[in-house]
């Protein structure tokens, strides 16, 4: 038996799976034991699904006893951001107001990964309702990066990343709303892809803002990152907004040379208090792209500054409105004795909500009243379309543009919290490809003083296979991903 | 003094009849154990996201296209937010703004001999809410049977620069949810029922001095359950405001409940800080997009509707406009009549039936006329039974009322009941022979000239025979023995 399974990706595990070297079970209980070793300090995990997993382990060793033909994600272990629907296993948002939720279905998702042969290991923790750059914002607690104890992972899929980054999970899958799978897999690591909104289905996924809600994989390599989006993407019937285009192999675009390539590299990306190691990295990444056969040119995208004004006009506003449904009525944390239904919604959406999603439902209720719609949510739409419009416009000439993730490297724990403002920067850079629709990556392309440094590549709308390729070619010519923190 | 001219609006709510809920596929039905049909969409649980029923779709602009209404190219949802607790999202997915499905139609009504042509604002489709019920205590009960259950909103239009007429009396209010009610029924889109609220109305009144431009202040009323509560609600309201207004005082923007047992309406609520309702489009639903070839081949599915079927009536069966209109109020009643009409040679006669003694019977036992039991085939058969002489005309009333009874066959019944008409003319003879006998006085009146004493004998024969005697054979006999 190989030694230490839960270092290996998923298609190194389905080689060994494969061969019969090792079996599910093997595997998950490597993982698990990774969890129970390491994960009180680096504390991804909100629930730990372990018997769940074992028994889906179980079950497809069954399988490929019975010589039934193996499954593309057999055996794989997965944890899941936990705002994704898991039948009676909890889901709290790392909320307090979600208290003892128990879905009745499983999210589409979860499905897709179940009877694909994955095993669903836990739930990770993020920012209340995905609200936050850190994890920080977690009702719970903050998880860790990694690489360096003392920092956040980002966020708000921090448990997702830092699960990948720490080998407490093989695959992870987060949810990108303003940069929520980007930002954490820069901070961490590994890779973390946006696809194009309407890719993978959001049923089952507990809406943020759902015009910008998009679940994606967090992988510790690119060719993961394929092999999980093979199985996630495609149209949804009970997601009216998931397209009904079909979806290519992606592992087909895994080419090693980046021939052909056409890069935009918009500057005004790197002028956002972008840190001054960042921008080499991501220049050095651009001149490795070079090497492999891709053309690139700096450009320009002067919409990326009313990125981030934007987001937080539609994001809140559509946020005011989902969480509406959290007043104690039928699920969750519901405040005892008040007279009557209206002091009943108060005092559980006053006890249940943190500050963060509170600030947020406010300036979204504000955002959406009348006599302020215009000058604000409709507006921010406005401003959306001319986002939109201008990467159109850089995708006539360029296959790829090429940006960094984040303008920093992982902070430090409690270092933003107390400046909302700044910790909304750090967002700066991956909210125009939400605002698009878009698909972005990010993966590893140096480091700083030990912290990862994220690049990211954004496509065109549906374009993901050439995404994938160009995160590959950079990926087999460099070796950032085979570094692993110690903890 | 002022002469006051009241205006009315008309927002009314209609379930569709859809197998299934408006955003997933919970079963649409009245009543049922609570909380038995729902899902994770219908309550609101998290994550989970709407599917817009198609089937709801094509209701509503098959309503649109029957109010005569132009059909948006582009329609959209919206999120309407509120609290309540039968609300289990927060918000209600409704349609707001400039393009709900159906815009600019009309409904035409006549009053009085006056025909209007009443304005629709617009055809719009939602989604029900739950039902909260109050229990002993200070506890409430949920059930959501109901959330979810597709719903058409139809609000007439208030902008006279639009160019239609207004509605501006309770008869008129009444003549307008009659007609609509109507509609609704022939496009099988509605049950109809108020009273179970499947079909609800709030009208808005306001008055305002004859000839004045300006709207007066509204009130909206509200728990007006059949079409005689939307008349006594309206014209109680139009009074009510009169009387304010003439006392000095002002009508407050208000939502007024209609107090059935007391026939009065009373405060509910204040409408003066309007409520804030954050609407904004549907971010989980895409945009629905009309082609006009669909849109015409909805039109082509369209039944024959009131109007229509009225004008055929009277041209293909020769019927009075009232006649043809009385049986073409509801569908059903329609049906019946045409279907009766097929097996019988004189549609007047069929259309005095119908819109006699079965209409009579259908009110008075207080059901629709899809309930009954009688059939248009038993019609034809009494009728038929009645041109060759087994039964008099007065007998087939008697037949008629057992048939709409039981749903028994005519021949039965005459059978059973022994109703077979006396045409023997020695029977009636004898019969005449004894009634005369016991009425020498007024043998001997007749005789001395009083003729209007035949009606008399007649009656008095009908009623010896039981009323099975042929009235022709009993009139022609007692003329020859009375001469």
């Amino acid at each position: 038996m190989v030694d230490k399974l839960y270092q290996l990706t998923a298609h190194e595990l389905h080689d060994l799976i494969s061969k019969k070297e090792v079996s599910c079970r093997d595997v998950t209980e490597s993982v698990l034991d990774r969890i129970r070793s390491v994960d009180d300090r680096v504390k991804c995990y909100v629930t730990v699904t372990d018997e769940l997993a074992l028994a889906q382990a179980d079950n497809v060793d069954k399988q490929i006893a019975a010589g039934e033909p193996l499954l593309p994600l057999a055996g794989i272990p997965f944890a899941l951001k936990d705002n994704m629907c898991t039948r009676g296993v909890l889901t709290t948002c790392s909320s307090k107001i979600l208290h003892n939720f128990k879905p009745v279905y499983d999210a589409t998702v979860v499905e897709r990964i179940v009877n694909n042969g994955g095993v669903i290991i836990g739930k990770t923790n993020l920012d209340e309702f995905a609200m936050g750059s850190s994890t920080e914002n977690s009702a719970f607690f903050t998880t860790r990066n990694p690489w360096d104890i003392d920092r956040v992972p980002g966020g708000s899929s921090g448990g997702s990343t830092a699960a990948v980054a720490a080998d407490e999970a093989v695959i992870a899958l987060g949810s990108d709303t303003g940069g929520s799978i980007r930002q954490p897999a820069a901070f961490c690591g590994v890779v973390g892809f946006k696809p194009t909104y309407g890719r993978v289905s959001r049923y089952g996924l507990i809406a943020f803002a759902s015009s910008l809600d998009q679940i994606g994989p967090i992988t510790k390599d690119v060719t993961d990152c394929a092999l999980a989006m093979n199985l996630i993407a495609g149209k949804d019937f009970c997601d009216s907004t998931s397209l009904d285009v079909p979806v290519p192999d992606y592992t087909k675009s895994l080419i090693p040379d980046a021939k052909g390539i056409k890069i935009g590299v918009p500057t005004d990306f790197f002028g956002q208090g972008v840190e001054p190691e960042i921008v080499n990295s991501v220049m050095k990444a651009v001149e490795v792209l070079k090497d492999l056969g891709a053309e690139y040119k700096e450009t320009s995208m002067k919409m990326v500054d009313y990125g981030l004004p934007t987001y937080y006009i539609i994001a809140p506003a559509e946020a005011s409105s989902n969480l509406a449904r959290y007043d104690g009525v039928r699920f969750g944390l519901r405040s005892d004795d008040s007279k009557d239904p209206i002091t009943m919604f108060l005092k559980t959406r006053e006890e249940g909500f943190g500050p963060e999603v509170k600030q947020r439902i406010m300036i979204g209720t504000y955002a959406l009243s009348a006599g302020y719609y215009d000058a604000y949510y409709l507006k921010a739409q406005k401003v959306r379309t001319l986002i939109r419009q201008d990467f159109e416009r850089l995708f006539e000439e360029f296959d790829v543009l090429v940006a960094p993730t984040s303008p920093t490297v992982a902070f430090k724990v409690g270092e933003r919290a107390a400046d909302p403002f700044q910790m909304k920067l750090a967002d700066v850079l991956t909210i125009p490809a939400n605002m698009a629709g878009i698909p972005a990556i990010s993966i590893p392309c140096g480091y700083a003083d030990g912290l990862p440094i994220g690049l990211q590549i954004i496509g065109k709308s549906l374009d993901e296979a050439t995404i994938l390729r160009v995160a590959y070619a950079f990926e087999q010519a460099t070796d950032y991903h085979k570094r692993k923190p110690e903890i | 003094m002022i002469e006051y001219e009241p205006v009315i609006g008309m927002e009314v709510h209609s379930e569709l009849l859809t197998e299934s809920k408006m955003f997933c596929g919970c079963k649409v039905a009245f009543g049922g154990e609570p909380n038995t049909r729902c899902c994770p969409v219908c309550l609101g649980l998290p994550g989970s996201l709407p599917v817009v029923n198609k089937r709801a779709v094509e209701f509503v602009v098959r309503t649109a296209l029957a109010l005569n209404c132009e059909i948006s190219h582009h329609s959209i949802f919206h999120r309407k937010n509120y609290f309540y607790p039968d609300l289990p999202k927060g918000y209600q997915i409704s349609q707001y703004g400039e393009t709900p499905i159906g815009v600019r139609g009309y409904v035409e009504i006549t009053v009085n001999g006056t025909t209007k042509r009443i304005g629709i604002r617009r055809v719009h489709l939602e989604e029900d809410t739950g039902k909260l019920l109050h229990v002993e205590g200070d506890r409430s009960l949920v059930d959501y049977n109901r959330s979810g259950v597709p719903l058409m909103e139809i609000v007439t239009e208030h902008d006279p620069a639009a160019g239609f007429d207004q509605i501006n009396s309770a008869d008129e209010a009444r003549e307008y949810l009659v007609r609509l009610r109507s509609i609704l029924l022939y496009l099988g889109v509605s049950d109809g029922k108020m009273e179970e609220g499947s079909l609800r109305c709030e009208p808005n009144i306001s008055i305002r001095p004859k000839g004045s431009g300006e709207f007066g202040v509204r009130t909206e009323i509200k728990n007006l359950n059949s079409f005689r509560a939307v008349y006594n609600g309206v014209k109680y309201e139009i009074e009510r405001q009169e009387r304010v207004l003439r006392e000095g005082g002002t009508v407050i923007h208000e939502t007024r409940r209609w107090d059935e047992p007391r026939s009065v309406t009373a405060s509910m609520r204040s409408k003066e800080l309007e409520q804030e309702y954050r609407y904004f489009p549907e971010p989980d639903l895409v945009p629905m997009v009309f082609e006009p070839e669909w849109i015409e081949a909805q039109r082509h599915l369209l039944p024959e509707l009131p109007q229509e079927k009225k004008a055929r009536f009277m041209a293909e069966f020769g019927l009075t406009a009232y006649d043809a209109g009385v049986l073409t109020d509801s569908k059903a009643l329609a049906e019946f009549f045409e279907k009766a009409v097929e097996g019988y040679h004189d549609p007047k006669i069929v259309a005095n039936w119908t819109m006699g003694e079965f209409l009579r019977l259908v009110n008075a036992a207080g059901i629709e006329v899809d309930q009954v039991k009688i059939t248009p085939g038993h019609l034809v058969d009494m009728l038929k039974l009645m041109d060759n002489g087994t039964i008099s005309g007065k007998i087939a009333k008697t037949v008629f009322t057992e048939m709409f009874e039981t749903g028994k066959r005519p021949e039965d019944i005459v059978k059973e009941k022994g109703l077979v008409q006396i045409t023997d003319e020695s029977a009636i003879e004898s019969a005449i022979d004894q009634v005369l006998a016991e009425n020498p006085n007024e043998v001997e009146r007749y005789k001395a000239g009083k003729q209007e004493l035949l009606g008399f004998f007649v009656g008095q024969v009908m009623r010896a025979t039981k009323g099975k005697a042929n009235p022709g054979v009993v009139n022609k006999l007692l003329r020859e023995k009375l001469s």
